[in-house]
């Protein structure tokens, strides 16, 4: 018996059965079909476009394409001031902007070598923290919406409310916050600040187990993600994975533990990953939970934060703020643990314009998303579905 | 490493990692540019750049598992274009080092090493499509986040945005 | 029905009475020897279902699912918002009736007509009270199973003539869950079929009506009785695309399934159908299992209210409180309840919900036999 080319006329097959009589069977001609899945469509989390290869609900094949939200964000680095650049940080992760900030600052900092007040150092980590919660919860309650839950999206969303008012609070916007700045802050916390937080802090830790539970316990939710898009940890780490994906991997790679800065070496957390009991390692169940699971690790941090963070009357929180920041010649890579993994900064100083030569964003999501053509092969339609939603990208942060 | 200074011990590490760098592939590499932000070194041959990434990545000593980032350079003074990549290796030895790979800036190639870091593939098409140099061996070698009719390589320093795209004018 | 002293001065019933008197009257109505009376008896319930679909059903699931969800839902228009469904309708006009260029414009206009209509013909066969019924058909239950195919060819009309992939993959989804769920849903009715002895509508209830009220209900009468009535209120799910099983309308995969490129009326038109297909699988599963316009109320010794409560407009009034309370669970689980993959779908239907039909269709037969 001998199969013949099979590029879309369904298969031939030919076999002799003696001398004389050659039998040629042909299936029906079966065709790829091409689904472009976005740029427009529910859950692409934005404008990704996947176009796949479809063999009725199979995916043969998904491409993705980028570049529908490309704000030329290292071109405008290149023609603004170091400390202009803050804001436009935050509009990579916009989730995340708080985290953004810190890391932005972090590496702007590590080139000019300035020591950053204590008092500011733990209110970045508080308030990088609960940006963390608020796009864990966004992450969470997306997710379920991926695989059909809806109410899981808005209870996250209540209680994101209440962080994004915190946020507001402090920094006077919801979203795009320009908080952290190169060497210190924009303004103070306001005085009941911390109180708020810590109130926060208690009601948030049983709802944190309650939205857990909601999904994690459902069996349908379960059957979905379970052993769905398996990444084996070596895979992970090639395709430079990081943060929750590479966790969820197997990897106990935290850079707020593994590659410590500001005052995270004196707090005290875990790294949740997960062990294989209530997932299959590397899956997405995998990175579901331990999203779940960090945010109550992050509590805990924010908690440290309030009882360790130095009570300063009349604190200025710019006081170290440099008058003109212009760092020395030199480069520089800074990294720090965004919700979504490790946001580098490539800087390029020449020592003598208030400009950075070269800024590059080294985004999370841009890096996890890569992995997507080989994790989608041969994966059912829904699967693909619940795949990009354990990747939880934020198409700002991909496209830049 | 320069006399008389003091480095922080990510930076002894990453030295002791050139040194075994140094000594299989000798002058095809830079001197190691020792310093505590960033500390890397060049390939001078950029021929060799996926042997010394290979190496980089299967050395016993080394094992630069992770790739966090390729940046894409333009080199106006010395009329280049190159890469800078900052390799990890991950949950093992934890040591890091910075590699710059520089190509000429009108036609210039650069091995492409997505076959050693996953990770190099997409950052290797995002440095062609903002720089233009182009990466041989890349198993989709197209731009990313420009359109693919796009003229021109925006994040060059002399870059001039074109008139128009479709029929849509682009300058503002 | 007995009419006790009591019964005899209860308001309801002689209102029901009142009302038999005029369906009579006005069956009996013919203008120029046309039944027009008949014809406009019959649409009573139709209007009643457009009624509630426009008030109850869009703003119900609306109110519901925001009562889930720790949230108002509709505030503005009118009380609570009450009109905020009137408005809507109104909005839904008013648009622009876009038939894409590449639409097969016969199937893309005819798809949601057939939908409707498929939808609805069952509602012939609905007995809404003791004295209402649309057509006594003694196949009825027979009729309403097989006519809620006639929605299959609607959904694949819409769906392939919109020309769009996703509709494509709505439609072909939906065409392979409805008819695979049809098997275990009409194995299941069967058992209450073979309970009642008959498949007319109307005997099936009144079998099931008694002094001891919800206690002659099918579910209650045997022990077997609440597996074919769990497999079919699962299976009509799915029939009806509803959560868990809404896959044919995914939208988070397939956007919004076999009616993507449908706006103003025409999905207006699929939207009723939807909600009409809800509460006409919610009726026949409270006729089959749950007694129909019985009273659920038992006779407690001296106290009637078994007798109270029955009668054409009680009658009514149970049959639309029993499909609006399986219409209320369908919603709580769809907004409870993540969605299942195509093939744990199918897995479902074919390995669960199948085998475990035969098995209640086994033991029913053998209680009905061997039981008294």
């Amino acid at each position: 018996m001998q199969e013949l080319d099979t590029a879309g006329l369904g298969s031939i097959r030919v076999t002799r059965k003696n001398d004389h009589t050659v039998v040629i069977e042909k299936d029906l001609a079966t065709e790829q079909m091409v689904l472009a899945m976005g740029p427009q469509h529910p859950s692409t989390h934005g404008v990704l476009k996947l176009e796949c290869l479809t063999d009725g609900e199979v995916i043969t094949q998904a491409e993705p394409f980028l570049g529908y939200l490309h704000r030329c964000f290292e071109k405008c680095c290149e023609n603004v001031d170091y400390p202009a650049i803050v804001p436009y940080t935050d509009r990579l992760d916009y989730l995340a902007g708080m985290n953004s900030e810190f890391a932005y600052a972090l590496t702007v900092e590590k080139l000019l070598d300035i020591e950053i007040p204590r008092r500011v150092e733990f209110i970045r980590v508080i308030v990088a923290e609960l940006n963390r919660i608020a796009s864990h919860l966004v992450a969470i309650g997306t997710y379920g919406i991926d695989l059909g839950a809806f109410t899981p999206f808005l209870f996250c969303f209540r209680d994101r409310e209440i962080i994004l008012g915190l946020l507001e609070w402090a920094s006077g916007a919801r979203m795009l916050y320009n908080y952290i700045w190169i060497g210190g802050l924009a303004y103070d916390v306001p005085s009941d600040f911390l109180k708020r937080v810590g109130e926060f802090v208690t009601y948030f830790r049983p709802k944190a187990v309650e939205l857990c539970n909601l999904l994690t316990k459902n069996e349908i939710f379960v059957k979905r993600t379970m052993g769905i898009g398996i990444m084996p940890a070596e895979v992970a780490i090639n395709y430079g994975w990081s943060g929750p994906m590479l966790r969820g991997s197997g990897v106990k790679w935290d850079l707020r533990r593994n590659d410590p800065y500001s005052v995270y070496p004196e707090l005290d957390f875990n790294v949740p990953v997960p062990d294989g009991k209530l997932s299959v390692v590397g899956d997405c169940l995998s990175r579901h939970l331990v999203r779940a699971f960090e945010m109550e690790e992050s509590l805990k941090i924010i908690e440290q934060c309030i009882s360790k963070m130095p009570a300063t009357e009349g604190f200025n929180p710019r006081s170290a703020i440099p008058k003109r920041i212009r760092p020395k010649a030199g480069e520089v890579y800074g990294r720090a643990e965004n919700p979504r993994g490790e946001l580098g900064f490539y800087i390029l100083s020449d020592g003598k314009s208030t400009k950075p030569l070269r800024c590059k964003a080294r985004s999370s999501c841009f890096v996890n998303l890569s992995a997507m053509k080989d994790l989608s092969k041969g994966q059912l339609l829904p699967d693909l579905v619940a795949i990009i939603g354990s990747i939880d990208i934020v198409l700002g942060e991909v496209d830049r | 490493m320069e006399e008389g200074k003091v480095f922080s011990q990510s930076v002894q590490q990453s030295a002791a990692a050139y040194a075994i760098i140094h000594e299989k592939f000798g002058a095809a590499v830079s001197a190691f540019d020792a310093n505590e932000t960033m500390p890397f070194f060049e390939v001078l041959d950029a021929r060799l750049w996926r042997d010394i990434a290979l190496f980089m990545r299967d050395h016993a000593k080394l094992k630069f598992n992770y790739m966090a980032c390729i940046t894409g350079m333009d080199y106006q003074a010395e009329e280049k274009l190159g890469i800078v990549c900052n390799l990890e290796s991950l949950s093992l030895f934890n040591h890091k080092l910075a590699v710059k790979v520089k190509c000429d800036r009108d036609g210039g190639f650069i091995p492409s090493v997505a076959c050693v870091w996953h990770t190099a593939n997409w950052h290797e098409r995002e440095a062609y499509d903002m720089f233009g140099m182009l990466f041989t061996g890349h198993p989709d070698f197209r731009r990313i986040l420009c359109p693919d009719d796009w003229e021109g390589f925006p994040l060059r320093k002399d870059y001039k945005v074109q008139e128009s795209y479709h029929g849509i004018k682009v300058p503002y | 029905m007995t009419s006790t002293a009591l019964s005899q001065f209860s308001i309801p019933f002689l209102m029901g009475s009142s009302l038999n008197v005029w369906s009579e009257a006005l069956a009996g109505f013919n203008l120029f020897g046309l039944p027009l009376g008949l014809v406009i008896l019959a649409a009573i319930p139709l209007v009643f279902i457009a009624l509630y679909s426009l008030t109850y059903g869009v703003y119900g699931e609306r109110k519901i699912s925001a009562f889930m969800q720790d949230r108002l839902g509709p505030m503005e228009v009118g009380k609570w918002g009450i009109l905020q469904t009137i408005a809507d309708i109104l909005k839904l006009l008013q648009k622009e009736d876009v038939v894409p260029t590449s639409a097969d414009k016969f199937l893309f206009v005819v798809g949601p007509g057939i939908l409707f209509v498929g939808s609805f013909l069952a509602y012939a066969v609905l007995p809404f009270s003791p004295a209402f019924i649309g057509a006594s058909l003694n196949v009825g239950l027979f009729y309403a199973i097989g006519i809620v195919a006639l929605e299959v060819v609607g959904i694949l009309a819409a769906g392939w003539g919109s020309n769009n992939k996703w509709s494509l993959y709505g439609a072909v989804r939906s065409v392979a869950q409805i008819v695979s769920y049809e098997i275990p849903a009409a194995i299941a009715l069967l058992c209450g079929a073979m309970m009642a002895g008959t498949l007319d509508m109307q005997k099936i209830i009144a079998i099931q009506s008694g002094s001891l009220g919800f206690a002659h209900f099918f579910l209650f009468q045997n022990p077997i009785a609440w597996l074919p009535f769990l497999i079919y209120f699962i299976a009509s799910l799915a029939e009806v695309n509803r959560a868990p099983f809404d896959i044919p309308e995914a939208e988070s995969e397939l956007v919004a399934g076999y009616f993507t490129e449908y706006s103003g009326m025409k999905f207006a038109v699929i939207f009723l159908a939807e909600y009409g297909s809800m509460f006409m699988v919610s009726a026949i599963i409270s006729i089959v299992f749950l007694g129909g316009w019985n009273s659920p109320l038992p006779n407690i010794g001296p106290i009637a209210l078994n007798d109270l409560t029955n009668g054409p407009v009680w009658g009514a009034f149970w049959i639309i409180m029993k499909g609006f309370f399986f219409i209320f669970v369908q919603m709580w689980l769809r907004w409870t309840l993540p969605r299942l993959r195509v093939d744990q779908l199918m897995y479902l239907c074919w390995k669960v919900l199948t085998p475990f039909a035969f098995v209640s269709f086994v033991l029913t037969a053998i209680w009905e036999v061997y039981v008294p």
